[in-house]
């Protein structure tokens, strides 16, 4: 096992060196004057010249690339030029906001897609069934940002039942800095009524985050429940007379589990690339919006910083689905 | 004892007249009905056909049947501008006064050339080097498949949102971007399958009697390659088009007054709670376009490769 994790431990770092060297090609060798990129649309001839000199972009392409790494390898992601901050500095502030987000839509998506999952490939071809079928197939279709927009309509501008966008009212002080998700903050400082208020602001967005991810858990965990309610371990485990809750609820979703897991990783990932859309649509404070308006500002670094760190936490959630897999499942460390 | 020679049976009165269209392809056209059938009984596929059918007749003759067809290039009519769904204006007016039905309508056309280019780059690229990949093995597989793992590390849409912030806004620019993130799926699916197919017996059979590399790979692997290409292309459709209106939406795909549906929702979002009918259309029409690809994707993978029906 530990070896499994050592090697698993060097692909991970293998993977960032390569998407580091991606998002190096892309700033390079895109059409246009990386420098005339880096100044912005505004900028005069003199100021690109200045910047080609200061960045080192007058030097060769392997060169900068070894300059570029040394700079990633020291936490520096550059600057941005509507900010003149530090992007990683930027980054670690926003990046809280999108895990807060990404957790509470991924909690939904396992709390609701793995046991509807599991009951519709129990009552296969009923009702429910046919119900969720219906819900995973539009819910993979539905555009993310205008099922989000329905939603603000009607939960927030019609029904006034929840706030319409933001992360806490202009008037609410954040509770104190612990982990920087709010949820977390205000419990730990013991303010109920900070929590209550931050739950109703996440709500919307993690619904509209989830959808796709709970349709695609609940298709996944319904196949493969339907392949291990028909294997013979069930048959004999039935003969013997065991109830039918704790052979599905126990014995067959252990196993369906398995697949399952892995699209819960695949979906982090798919959830921290369309947070883009969310935070945008929900003025949710996080790396998303942040890489929206930084790329409608033609403002460069921060959006290969967002990039490289969304590649980041992915590679990370894989790298821990494969570890759990392998802890799981021994037969899968030697592979 | 003379052995008289056995005179051969005469099969040549049947076979005077060529054989019809009908006659020689009577396997592949009894597999077709088959697939028709099984396809029929399915509303589902149906429903996704249906949509994706009225989505292509949409695009084809759109901008003949709407009603006010120069709302597409930004026709300017302050008189009208936002106003409610009624019998003149089926979907309600924008905040030039132009007809939303009509931009709809037309929309579809751009949605259309979205979704074949992107999907079409993706398909060519990723197939061309899923199935080298998958044939030649040693080195060259390994080149090719580490570095289309790392595209599928980083998310397709926030790899395409950097793409697109470097070369600049626009509708050309974020097909292109999403063609560059959208070619590694086939790698992975085509070289998966191109390895299972090379050990088959007909490959060897091919080789043995000497056709060259390109002529297996052309008119052995590709056919039998080609069932879950279909399906995946199908359904890719669907989200080629769903990821450029994504763009759009944010501001970095198509720009007004261009119809595209992602960007006139991005322009409705501004114009939120009171004109709920700008934003609703165009929504609408992404979500069944999607839809009924993903449907009819679906519905292909049934008859197409009915080991995963369950799936």
């Amino acid at each position: 096992m530990l070896t499994f994790a050592f090697r698993k431990l060097l692909t991970l770092v293998g993977t960032m060196i390569g998407i580091a060297a991606l998002t190096f090609l892309i700033t390079n060798v895109a059409p246009g004057d990386p420098a005339r990129l880096v100044a912005g649309p505004n900028a005069t001839e003199d100021m690109v010249a200045t910047i080609r000199t200061e960045y080192g972009l007058d030097k060769s392409l392997p060169e900068q690339f070894i300059v570029y790494m040394g700079e990633l390898v020291r936490g520096d992601l550059g600057t941005s030029i509507v900010t003149t901050r530090p992007v990683l500095e930027e980054v670690m502030r926003y990046a809280p906001a999108t895990l807060e987000l990404v957790f509470v839509a991924m909690f939904l998506g396992i709390v609701i897609g793995v046991p509807l999952g599991m009951l519709s490939a129990v009552y296969k071809d009923g009702p429910l069934d046919q119900i969720t079928r219906i819900f995973s197939i539009s819910g993979v279709a539905i555009p993310a940002f205008w099922f989000g927009i329905l939603l603000q309509l009607m939960f927030a501008v019609d029904l006034e039942w929840l706030p319409v966008s933001g992360r806490l009212p202009l008037v609410t002080r954040p509770p104190e800095f612990v982990t920087g998700l709010l949820l977390v903050d205000s419990l730990i400082s013991g303010n109920f009524a900070t929590f209550w208020v931050s739950l109703q602001h996440i709500i919307l967005p993690a619904i509209v985050l989830s959808f796709p991810c709970l349709a695609s858990i609940l298709r996944v965990n319904r196949a493969e429940m339907i392949e291990v309610l028909q294997s013979d371990y069930i048959v004999a485990a039935r003969a013997h007379g065991i109830s039918s809750f704790r052979i599905v609820a126990l014995y067959a979703l252990k196993n369906a589990m398995l697949p399952t897991l892995a699209m819960i990783g695949l979906r982090f990932g798919w959830m921290l690339g369309s947070t883009v859309l969310v935070e945008t649509v929900f003025d949710w404070p996080g790396i998303g919006l942040y890489a929206v308006s930084s790329a409608l500002s033609s403002d460069f670094k921060p959006v290969v910083g967002v990039t490289l760190m969304i590649g980041f936490f992915f590679i990370v959630a894989n790298t821990l689905v494969d570890l759990a897999y392998a802890w799981i499942d021994p037969r899968l460390r030697k592979a | 004892m003379t052995a008289t020679p056995m005179t051969p049976i005469d099969t040549s009165v049947e076979d005077t007249r060529p054989l019809t269209f009908r006659e020689r392809h009577a396997s592949q056209i009894r597999q077709w009905r088959l697939y028709a059938h099984m396809f029929r009984k399915s509303f589902s596929s149906m429903l996704g056909l249906s949509l994706v059918v009225l989505f292509l007749v949409l695009a084809a003759i759109g901008p003949l049947i709407v009603p006010y067809p120069e709302a597409a290039s930004g026709a300017i009519n302050m008189s009208a501008k936002l106003q409610p769904p009624s019998s003149t204006y089926w979907f309600g007016t924008d905040e030039m006064g132009a007809d939303i039905f009509s931009r709809v309508i037309i929309g579809a056309r751009t949605s259309l050339w979205i979704g074949v280019v992107i999907t079409g780059i993706a398909a060519i690229v990723g197939i061309t080097l899923g199935i080298i990949a998958g044939y030649r093995g040693g080195w060259v597989r390994a080149v090719i498949m580490r570095f289309t793992e790392l595209f599928l590390a980083v998310p397709g849409l926030a790899l395409a949102l950097a793409i697109v912030a470097a070369l600049g806004p626009g509708i050309t620019n974020c097909v292109l971007a999403l063609a560059i993130v959208w070619w590694p799926g086939y790698v992975r699916l085509v070289e998966a399958k191109t390895l299972s197919i090379k050990e088959e017996l007909f490959i060897e059979s091919a080789r043995s009697i000497g056709a060259k590399t390109p002529w297996i790979l052309w008119h052995h692997i590709l056919p039998n390659c080609m069932s879950p290409i279909i399906v995946k292309m199908s359904m890719d459709m669907g989200m080629a088009i769903l990821s450029a209106a994504s763009l759009g939406f944010i501001g970095l795909g198509a720009q007004p007054p261009s119809p595209e549906w992602g960007s006139m929702i991005s322009v409705a979002r501004t114009y939120m709670p009171d004109w709920w009918w700008y934003s609703l259309f165009p929504g609408a029409a992404i979500f069944l376009t999607v839809l009924g690809f993903n449907l009819l994707g679906d519905g292909l993978r049934d008859i197409l490769d009915p080991r995963s029906r369950d799936r």
